[in-house]
């Protein structure tokens, strides 16, 4: 046994991990959205690995059920990379830019918006603009949505397409809570009269997140000052109001705010168990959903607070060095057809609202969007309301980074 | 020929991925990882990562969890092997751990959420049947910042571990003579077996006991389902810079990996001087010569905490199989309102996607790992090495002492930098890694102790060396190399950090899958997975079992027992 043969055995062991690394990849050539029939012949083949959040079953039966779809339509086989948080796909971006794989990408789509896109946009990590050339794109509502053209303040630029929106909405068991507060002051004096019985996730989460940005543009001197960039000028003075909330708020939460839950799903299932009274969402028809499947009680109603509540639209984009741009440009138009926006918007499913605009369908589309039913705890459009704008990206990092500080050491 | 090469290389894959792995961290610790655009050394990441807030009981809380698990698995199994030694009901209990044994960590903490839970199963029967609150009660049980339950739920892994070094060491501890000559010498049973047996059984376990506190202290998927998270444990923290999308977090991640290794060590040597303490203390206790120690007392206590022991196994598993065949359960019920078979139908498509990767994963580095056992172990042999213990054995420990996350975030540093990352046979070889140990322990007592004369004569008869391997030892050997597989199997399919550090998400398990929904989400759900996690091992085990006693239904002189 020679030294030199344990060296050879070493260098065929790398040898063979490095080949096994570079099967999956045969990268294609950067497609032109504006030829889409040439996307489409590109697109034929390929598997998209779009990495999307997982954290909602109902979600992630709808994406399989575009996955057959583009299947059988496109002959382009997607595969959802199920993540908990969408930051952990623009870390894998980061890291792979950093070590010089510029094409051959793991990730071809990204679920994201907010901060994550405006940290990929920032730092040239995405490809295009593509998304305001993709067919469908044109029957986007972009005249009365202005968040599909503005992810929380930052022009998309054609960057990102929009799929899906999203606005809070509040939900509450009414056998047990006839009258529900609403306005986040109201809310603020239940907890204290019912303390243990709200909760919201933690703030490392989008909900729990959302719901400390709900609370900052509520109590905010200023709303304007929000849709800028956050600064140490004035951070303490814009945020004080949130601050003195949550230090009342805080000390009647569900476990007096040690524990938070992790995420949506979670915090639905300790209304399910009966843990808590009050709780919150993303997507208003999440609580009828939760009904259908028994998770939660059949009284279970949900409302906005009476000055609007913030709302927003989520995105799909492509990282720069994304190994099957044709393949993931074709899933995005699809996810933006009728067909596909009317199976998400399914009382029964995922129950998220479309990002088009009715009078740009064909009437048959129409149609069956107007045919659709509504949850039994969903609120209408117009008891939804107009919803409040997200505010910049930096309030949400800021304010996140803060919270810790002050609340999520205990 | 090829078993010339396999101890080297057997040792290559233990040491040298924990090895190149924290070389991997040390670099970018201070602030060296020109892949990141950074080649000048700093303290930065250090002064990033003590200015964390929150650090200090992050560390605090991983080294009370660390020692907490390991005090507790220890101290219940010395009391219930001193008080049960030559009893029946110990044959009982050894019958009921090895099952344990198989099951995940992540399984066993989900079990025991749905247990502890303010409204898991405990207060679902108190508030149903026995009058409790109709309300599940606002504590914290469940993510308590001192890592309590996290501690409860390795312990229930941790106690049956143990217990089986336990029993491994017995016969090399000569149990029976020096108790006979303990009886004879009027010592009651248990003060007996604590001066006379323990001492030497100690000796042969150090190195599981420290791997039981070094994998404690290090441990990121229970507490990720049952630990503290404002702030979470240190290894969680680590997990969380990682995947955060700001780089120079990973600069920290990999200081707070190298402080990882330095707690370790640290939490290793105040172990050790324990040991010297407690060696020092109970060598005068033994010359005290007392005759009688809690001879009454300590087995109705081990009576208890086995009985505590096996109720909270049996609701965890009771709550899984519940839960995962459930359609409503409302608090307080004590049994779900209804039943359906849906959770499993509607997961099935995912469930059998999951269990082939876990499968194939885990068969393949099981295969590997037991191909480079017995050629390891027949060089050995072909040598005429017969040392008692092999010469390695020490290094078999280096993967389970060594933190995880320390070595493995290095490792994932280095498999992005090669473009290995996410392949297949980069997980494999993660796996591998902790899956050889435990294959090799298992294997290596039955097959040292074949009588080597069935070799001779089979040489004897002129057949070449590798007949000789492949018709008589090896089929003789059939229901340890099968157990092994089967063990190396389990291991692999538990692996959670291994997965998705070098998989990422590319590679999902039914490990990966039931800590992602575990941390939020349906129980319906979690359940099928959790029940999954136990179900696989265990019908390998089974398999493992079954499959000599039909290979040898025809040989009388193979009977297995």
């Amino acid at each position: 046994m020679t030294a030199m043969r344990r060296f050879r055995l070493a260098g065929a062991i790398v040898a063979a991990l490095v080949w096994a690394g570079g099967l999956n990849a045969a990268a294609d050539v950067s497609p032109e959205p504006k030829n889409w029939s040439e996307v489409e012949a590109a697109a034929q083949g390929q598997t998209v690995y779009w990495y999307a959040w997982a954290g909602e079953r109902l979600i992630n039966d709808h994406i399989a059920w575009v996955g057959e779809q583009v299947q059988a339509r496109y002959g382009v086989t997607l595969e959802h990379v199920k993540i908990s948080a969408t930051s952990e796909a623009v870390s894998k971006v980061v890291a792979e830019k950093a070590a010089g794989r510029d094409d051959d990408g793991a990730v071809d789509l990204i679920w994201i918006n907010g901060p994550n896109f405006a940290a990929m946009k920032e730092n040239d990590l995405l490809f295009g603009p593509w998304a305001e050339d993709l067919p469908n794109f044109a029957l986007v509502d972009v005249e009365n949505k202005p968040a599909v053209l503005n992810d929380f303040t930052i022009p998309t630029d054609g960057l990102e397409a929009p799929w899906n929106m999203a606005q809070i909405v509040f939900y509450y068991d009414s056998a047990r809570v006839p009258e529900p507060p609403r306005t986040a002051q109201a809310l603020l004096e239940w907890a204290q009269a019912n303390p243990g019985r709200f909760a919201f996730p933690t703030p490392e989460d989008f909900l729990g997140a959302t719901f400390l940005k709900q609370v900052l543009v509520e109590l905010a001197p200023d709303q304007s000052r929000l849709q800028e960039e956050a600064s140490d000028f004035d951070f303490d003075e814009i945020t004080a109001p949130l601050w003195a909330y949550l230090d009342v708020l805080t000390p009647n939460l569900w476990r007096k705010g040690q524990a938070y839950p992790a995420n949506s799903s979670e915090l639905r299932r300790l209304l399910g168990d009966g843990e808590i009274d009050i709780g919150l969402a993303f997507n208003p028809a999440e609580a009828s959903a939760a009904i259908a499947k028994d998770e939660i009680p059949d009284t279970v109603r949900t409302l906005v607070f009476e000055g609007g509540t913030i709302g927003n639209a989520s995105f799909i984009a492509i990282p720069y060095n994304a190994a099957h741009k044709a393949g993931a440009m074709v899933v995005a138009n699809f996810l933006m057809s009728p067909e596909a926006q009317l199976d998400k918007q399914r009382p029964d499913g995922f129950g998220g609202f479309t990002v088009l605009a009715m009078d740009k369908l064909s009437p048959e589309d129409r149609a069956a969007f107007e045919a659709q039913p509504r949850g039994v705890a969903t609120l209408s459009p117009e008891e939804l309301g107009a919803h409040l704008p997200e505010p910049h990206p930096s309030w949400m990092t800021r304010v996140g980074k803060a919270w810790k500080e002050r609340y999520g050491l205990r | 020929m090829l078993a010339r090469f396999a101890p080297a290389l057997t040792i290559a894959i233990l040491i040298g991925p924990v090895f190149a792995g924290l070389a991997g961290v040390l670099a970018p610790a201070f602030g060296y990882l020109p892949a990141l655009g950074r080649s000048e050394l700093s303290l930065d990441p250090w002064r990033a990562l003590f200015s964390t807030p929150g650090l200090t009981q992050s560390i605090a809380v991983s080294l009370f969890i660390g020692f907490g698990s390991t005090a507790i698995s220890l101290a219940f199994v010395i009391l219930v092997a001193a008080a049960g030694e030559g009893t029946r009901a110990f044959a009982l209990v050894r019958r009921l751990l090895s099952p344990l044994l198989a099951v995940p960590h992540v399984a066993v903490a989900i079990g025991l959420a749905f247990v502890i839970a303010p409204s898991g199963l405990v207060f679902r029967i108190w508030g149903g049947w026995l009058g409790g609150p109709q309300i599940p009660p606002d504590i914290l049980i469940v993510n308590d910042p001192y890592g309590l339950s996290v501690i409860a739920a390795l312990a229930l892994k941790e106690i049956p571990f143990l217990f089986l070094m336990v029993l491994a060491a017995k016969p090399q501890a000569d149990v029976e003579r020096s108790m006979m000559l303990a009886r004879s010498m009027g010592y009651g049973r248990v003060a007996g077996w604590l001066k006379a047996v323990w001492p030497r059984i100690y000796a042969q376990i150090r190195l599981p006991v420290l791997a039981v506190l070094a994998y404690g202290l290090s441990v990121v998927d229970v507490a990720l389902v049952l630990g503290p998270n404002t702030p979470p444990t240190l290894p969680v923290q680590i997990l969380k810079w990682i995947n955060d999308p700001d780089l120079s977090l990973r600069f920290q991640a990999s200081a707070a990996a190298v402080l990882q290794i330095g707690l370790v060590a640290i939490a290793i040597a105040v172990w050790i001087a324990l040991e010297k303490i407690a060696g020092r203390a109970g060598r005068r206790w033994i010359e005290g010569g007392r005759r009688r120690w809690f001879e009454r007392s300590a087995p109705i206590a081990a009576s208890v905490v086995s009985g505590l022991y096996g109720t909270a196994a049996v609701l965890a598993a009771t709550a899984l199989l519940l839960w995962s065949i459930a359609r409503g359960w409302r608090y307080p019920d004590p049994t779900p309102s209804s039943y359906t078979l849906e959770n499993w139908t509607r997961e099935s498509p995912r469930a059998a996607e999951l269990v082939t990767n876990s499968l194939l994963i885990g068969l393949t580095a099981a295969v590997i790992a037991l191909v480079l056992t017995i050629l390891s172990l027949e060089n050995e042999t072909r040598r005429g090495e017969r040392r008692r213990g092999w010469q390695g054995l020490e290094l078999l420990y280096v993967p389970l002492v060594a933190p995880q996350i320390s070595f493995l975030l290095g490792l994932q540093i280095l498999s992005i930098w090669l473009g290995v990352d996410e392949s297949f046979a980069a997980v494999v070889f993660a796996h591998l890694v902790f899956v050889l140990p435990y294959v090799f322990l298992s294997i290596s007592d039955p097959w040292r102790a074949v009588d080597p004369r069935y070799r001779h004569v089979a040489l004897g008869l002129g057949v070449s060396e590798n007949k000789a391997l492949l018709t008589t030892r090896l089929p003789m050997l059939l229901p340890a190399v099968l157990s092994a597989l089967a063990l190396g199997l389990a291991v692999s399919i538990g692996q959670y950090l291994a997965t998705v550090l070098i998989a990422g998400a590319r590679w999902p398990t039914i490990t990966t899958e039931a800590v992602t929904l575990a941390s939020g989400g349906d129980r319906r759900i979690i359940a099928v997975y959790a029940v999954l996690q136990m179900l696989l091992p265990f019908v390998a085990f089974w398999l493992a079992l079954a499959a000599p006693r039909l290979a040898f239904r025809n040989r009388r002189g193979m009977g297995v027992s």
